[in-house]
């Protein structure tokens, strides 16, 4: 791998110094020259310099902590050695042998924990791109007040997430919550008030939570992508005696297929390692049923200090996303190329 | 601020903390005086102890332009709730910048002292604050391992006790409980589910509360939680024994309110003791003050030790409490240690014991927390008598958060309507064990 990089490196400069003689003309034949050594290799450099900011803020902020993340998977990065990084011994393959070993509890509850992710991000994506889709379809005929109705929509999605993940917190508690109040109290729907933040409950709050802060932005996806849908495709459609549900099924859903394809990825990836609702909704609880695994990850770093192994499970969660996109990317694409 | 600062800045940033945020509140200011000490700056973090993190910025800070008055150093205040202190402290070692002097749980002593962080108080620098003696023994024994040069000193004391409503037990003719037994028969006649009115609050959903119990209801069956190795032994039937018989105020004996699975935190029972939803309440004696806060009288309830069932161990609280210490990256050492000093001087003391209401960790000093003698010397004796302190291991903190977070999880599952047997907390507490295992490299 190293010797690919360099190679790829030390052959930039080659080209840029065989391309050269072809404009030195151009560079000999400028006026005033302040610098005798002014040549075109100048020119050949400044889009580097106009990108070497991007690259390095790049470097700094995404590339680098990432590297560090994967170092820090390898070794044993516990309590003894926080203070001092450079001294944790190393440990191989260690950490991802554990966090893998079904038989072992840390291994068995990393595992419960992705099947509850991925049965929640199947969920959270088919609701939040059901509703969005259905209210964009709702509000795609002009009527009054349609302004109105579209920012209400908006509200979940324009709302800091802590404030509206706290808010839900509140309404779900058991004894204080508007939620038990009215299906308890008021319309006696249930016996006794059911708990919605601990036991198997946590897993509807999660995804109700997690639906309600994201359908409006299939919402406002979905909208923009039937802009570009021509009014004469369903005129035409009508004319030919077509009903609502057929022209969406024939002319809407074709003509959205891009915008969809990348909804739904996007809307997946966000779910699945969705770490801002599990962590306002529950605080220090953790409910098995909603123990998304960019929460476990954290809790199983931070509760005790083990970052190697944290950070191993979060390298897994990378390559699976990675591995999983990539799969989707190649399916969607054969068959829209088919189409 | 010119790109190559700001780029320097950055990348130690980023190199620093890897995937944490950059703080901005955590670097310690650095000033001229270091050496000296003298018109130097101290950042100080304090943990919460009063009502609110306003009282406590209330009551810290005449104490602190006292100090500055003195001796010209400045105090930078930060005060820090209960849930991000640990996290805080954790990024401030993995930053190496931090705060000068810090206020920690003293059951994570040892653990802190295991990553290197503190400065240790050698010779020197216990001369420097005013020699071990002037300590409560039991209470400077929660500095550190031991064998070890302490890496913290004790701030504020505080002890366990069982708080109890006079009035509900005068009307039940009932008398305040010696053993557990006794407890649980009391709390059983004061519940009356469907008033909403129930013997005891716990707070069921609180890690740090739910491993002190785990510690003390396993304490008195005798077990320990750590060999002498400092091995995790969580499993042994003296503990999960003595975890079950406290998920049974909930489960079986059903005492408790469910809905306490969700109290989070001490404060919530203490409010539902202040409104006389319950008749009785486990706390640390800082409860003093949020009780009162929340318009109940100090002479309607009153306190005796947390008991034991008949034939067990006479633990009635492990010993708990704040101390101080200092971070080794401190640029003003001297300054440091002589606010180390101030804050657990005699005067210093005796000011802030009483809004924390906390127990004097000097020697020879009184309880100054309560205008109520019986009390005091309750509490007074349950801190000299019936205490054990925590492990003194480097996995304390492990212990801490994983079997309190197991603990949660039962709690949870009784409150849904599920049963826990012995097998289900045994299998919790291994799981709990494997965690620190693993953390550990044992």
């Amino acid at each position: 791998m190293a010797t690919s990089t360099s190679s790829a490196t030390s052959s930039a400069p080659t080209a840029a110094r065989t391309a050269a003689p072809s404009t030195a003309g151009a560079g000999t034949t400028r006026p005033r020259r302040r610098r005798g050594r002014a040549t075109s290799r100048d020119h050949k450099l400044l889009p580097y310099l106009l990108l070497a900011p991007a690259v390095v803020m790049e470097l700094l902020i995404h590339i680098l902590p990432m590297l560090v993340g994967i170092w820090m998977s390898f070794v044993r990065l516990t309590k003894f050695f926080l203070a001092n990084w450079s001294a944790a011994p190393w440990a191989g393959l260690g950490n991802y042998r554990l966090a893998l070993d079904i038989n072992s509890s840390i291994g068995a509850k990393l595992f419960q924990s992705f099947l509850v992710t991925i049965g929640f991000s199947v969920a959270a994506v088919v609701l939040s791109w059901g509703l969005g889709m259905a209210a964009a379809v709702a509000l795609q005929q002009p009527f009054r007040g349609r302004g109105i109705v579209r920012t209400l929509f908006l509200v979940p999605y324009a709302l800091p997430a802590y404030a509206g993940i706290l808010t839900w917190n509140f309404m779900l508690q058991r004894d204080t919550g508007l939620i038990n109040h009215v299906l308890a109290d008021n319309l006696h729907l249930t016996g006794d008030r059911p708990f919605w933040l601990l036991g198997n409950n946590a897993f509807t709050s999660l995804v109700v939570v997690a639906v309600w802060r994201l359908w409006p932005f299939a919402f406002l996806t979905i909208m923009a992508g039937l802009q570009s849908v021509p009014t004469e495709l369903y005129e035409a459609a009508s004319v030919d005696g077509a009903g609502n549900l057929r022209s969406w099924r024939s002319i809407t859903l074709p003509s959205l297929r891009p915008v969809n394809i990348v909804l739904v990825l996007v809307l997946f990836l966000w779910t699945f390692s969705d770490f801002n609702t599990p962590y306002v909704l529950f605080g220090t609880a953790q409910p098995p049923a909603g123990d998304l695994v960019s929460f476990h990850i954290y809790n199983a770093s931070f509760l005790t200090w083990n970052f190697g192994i944290g950070a191993a499970m979060s390298v897994l969660l990378l390559l699976f996303l990675m591995v999983l996109t990539a799969a989707y990317l190649v399916v969607t694409n054969r068959r829209s190329s088919r189409a | 601020m010119t790109r190559r600062a700001f780029l320097a800045a950055a990348s130690t940033c980023v190199l620093a903390l890897g995937v944490a945020a950059c703080s901005s509140s955590g670097g310690s200011t650095t000033s001229a005086g270091g050496a000296t000490g003298a018109d130097a700056t101290l950042t100080y973090w304090a943990s919460n102890q009063g009502t609110s993190l306003d009282n406590d910025k209330q009551v810290l800070t005449p104490v602190l332009d006292a100090f500055t008055k003195q001796t010209g150093v400045k105090v930078n205040l930060e005060v820090i709730g209960w849930n991000d202190l640990q996290t805080r402290i954790q990024t401030a070692i993995t930053s190496g910048s931090g705060p000068d002097v810090l206020n920690i749980g003293n059951t994570w002593a040892s653990s802190l002292q295991a990553t290197g962080a503190f400065l240790p108080y050698d010779s020197a620098a216990m001369t420097a604050i005013g020699g071990p003696d002037k300590f409560v023994k039991a209470a400077l024994d929660t500095g550190g391992m031991a064998g070890q040069d302490p890496t913290s000193v004790p701030l504020y004391g505080l002890a366990y006790g069982l708080y109890y409503n006079k009035a509900m037990f005068t009307a039940a003719g009932l008398q305040p409980p010696t053993t557990w037994e006794e407890m649980v028969t009391a709390a059983k006649k004061l519940t009356v589910p469907a008033k909403q009115e129930y013997g005891f609050s716990l707070a069921a959903g609180s890690y740090t509360e739910n491993v002190h119990f785990a510690f003390i209801n396993g304490s008195q069956n005798g077990g320990a939680w750590f060999d002498a190795a400092g091995k995790p032994t969580f499993t042994s039937d003296a503990n999960v024994q003595g975890v079950l018989r406290y998920l049974d105020l909930m489960q079986t004996d059903k005492v408790v309110n469910p809905s306490n699975a969700q109290y989070d935190n001490g404060t919530k029972s203490v409010n539902d003791f202040a409104a006389g939803k319950v008749a009785m309440i486990l706390n640390q004696n800082n409860a003093d003050s949020s009780i009162v806060s929340n318009g109940m009288k100090s002479d309607a309830y009153g306190v005796v030790p947390f008991p034991s069932p008949s034939g067990g161990q006479k633990i009635a609280t492990f010993i708990a409490g704040i101390n101080l210490s200092v971070m080794k990256s401190t640029k003003n050492k001297d300054a440091a240690l002589s606010f180390v000093k101030f804050m657990t001087s005699p005067e210093t003391q005796k000011t802030l014991d009483k809004p924390f209401s906390a127990l004097p960790v000097l020697q020879g000093e009184t309880p100054v927390f309560t205008d109520n003698a019986e009390e005091a010397k309750t509490f007074q004796d349950i801190y000299a008598t019936m205490s054990k302190p925590l492990p003194l291991v480097a996995a304390e903190d492990q212990f801490e958060s994983t079997v309190g977070k197991a603990m949660n999880a039962l709690f949870a599952k009784v409150a849904t309507g599920g049963t826990v047997s012995a097998t289900d907390v045994k299998t919790a507490l291994q799981d709990a064990q494997d965690q620190v295992t693993a953390a550990t490299g044992g």
